[in-house]
């Protein structure tokens, strides 16, 4: 069975694509995965792929909230890319704009975004 | 045919053309001619059509039973009757008027009745409760077909206005304007937003511009509306600028304490379009001085 979220490594990137299918605990286990995987890869950017999810609920905006705020203490640069416009909406009107959060439109905009900062 | 309505049905066939003028006649008397949207002439053949059709009808319903005017009997009334609310509503009469023109049928043929009855008072008396009974449901159905048709037509101009008015423009590569018009509630909010995101996705725009010059009154909500429309493109990995905030505008939203926070703000669409450019790496340059 496919993971519900994986992680990959592109050059001094990671990247996290998270399926649709996530459950909470998935969830939980890809937080503590990821600050791992910073801190032993020495990663200087993290892009979430979020194209494939479907539906958000608050927990879910939590969390996309805290994996980004995680890996900008531990010093990477995190996108959040792919957003659907029904997730977005929705994140809206449940008051989760992300605030600290940044975002892209795909992986190749963070792509090009981080190696514009050097940090891919 | 009843016999208690004989006399009513008799005297709007012999008479026909009198209580046509004497219910044109009421109806100026009533203020609720409207003169200004149609001509005597018209009105008199609105009025010639609804009251053959309602003799016709008089004719055929049974008044021992209580007045139904959904029933069978009444199709035809109700065909010629809607031919005519139409054309009212869509002229802008209001329902009251649209009452009193009914019921300013009853003055006329209760004289009528009077003096062909007088020495019957039994059946005069009858025969004008039965009347009044039938002109009274006619003009309760009247109004309801009146409103219904007007609450059609606003829908409809309601949908029009919905689609007409959020349309989004691809400005240049990756660049992409709404301009917005008129009022700006939830539900047309939330129209934009999905539009605008929709179109993120679909032009892969890096930059859109929300232009409120259109927008006639900005208060909390609307304001509100806009920033989250921002939020939320800003999610989606693009970035917001509302552009047209007049002198007015600005003040307006600073007295309310709108917080805009890290959402760009420009007065003018042009300037909006400047800033936008310098996003997405584009220039404009003058290839040279033109003017003399």
């Amino acid at each position: 069975m496919p993971e519900a979220a994986s992680i990959y490594k592109v050059d001094k990137v990671l990247l996290v694509a998270i399926r649709d299918n996530i459950t909470d605990t998935d969830i939980i286990n890809l937080q503590e995965d990821l600050s791992e995987r910073i801190v032993s890869e020495k990663a200087r950017g993290v892009v979430i792929d979020i194209a494939a999810l479907e539906i958000v609920d608050t927990f879910v905006g939590r969390i996309l909230a805290q994996l980004s705020a995680i890996s900008r203490l531990l010093a990477a640069e995190t996108y959040i890319v792919g957003m659907r416009p029904a997730v977005a909406m929705t994140l809206v009107e449940l008051g989760m704009d992300l605030p600290g959060s940044k975002t892209a439109l795909s992986l190749s905009h963070a792509l090009r975004a981080l190696k514009a900062k050097g940090l891919a | 045919m009843t016999a208690a309505m004989t006399e009513v049905s008799r005297l709007l066939q012999e008479d026909f053309e009198e209580v046509v003028d004497a219910w044109f006649a009421t109806q100026k008397r009533e203020g609720v001619r409207r003169p200004d949207l149609f001509s005597d002439r018209e009105s008199r053949r609105q009025l010639s059509d609804l009251l053959r059709a309602f003799a016709d009808t008089l004719g055929r319903i049974d008044l021992s039973q209580s007045v139904d005017v959904d029933a069978e009997e009444w199709s035809d009334l109700r065909l010629a009757l809607s031919e005519i609310t139409l054309v009212r509503a869509e002229r802008g009469v209001a329902p009251w008027e649209m009452t009193t023109f009914v019921l300013a049928l009853k003055q006329p043929v209760f004289g009528k009745l009077n003096e062909r009855l007088r020495d019957t008072p039994d059946r005069l008396l009858q025969e004008a409760a039965d009347f009044g009974r039938i002109v009274d449901a006619f003009a309760m159905h009247i109004n309801e077909h009146f409103i219904a048709e007007r609450d059609e037509i606003i829908e409809r101009q309601r949908a029009e206005m919905m689609e007409l008015s959020t349309p989004v423009v691809q400005l240049w590569e990756r660049v992409l304007t709404i301009p917005l018009i008129g009022t700006l509630d939830s539900m047309r909010a939330q129209e934009v937003m999905e539009n605008l995101l929709n179109a993120i996705v679909e032009h892969q725009a890096e930059v859109v511009i929300v232009d409120i010059t259109g927008v006639r009154v900005v208060d909390t909500q609307v304001a509100q509306h806009l920033l989250r429309t921002a939020a939320a493109v800003r999610l989606m990995g693009a970035e917001a600028i509302i552009s047209g905030i007049s002198p007015k505008i600005a003040q307006t939203m600073v007295e309310l304490g709108v917080d805009v926070g890290e959402v760009t703000t420009r007065p003018s669409i042009r300037a909006a379009l400047a800033e936008a450019f310098r996003r997405v790496g584009f220039a404009i340059t003058r290839v040279e001085d033109t003017r003399a």
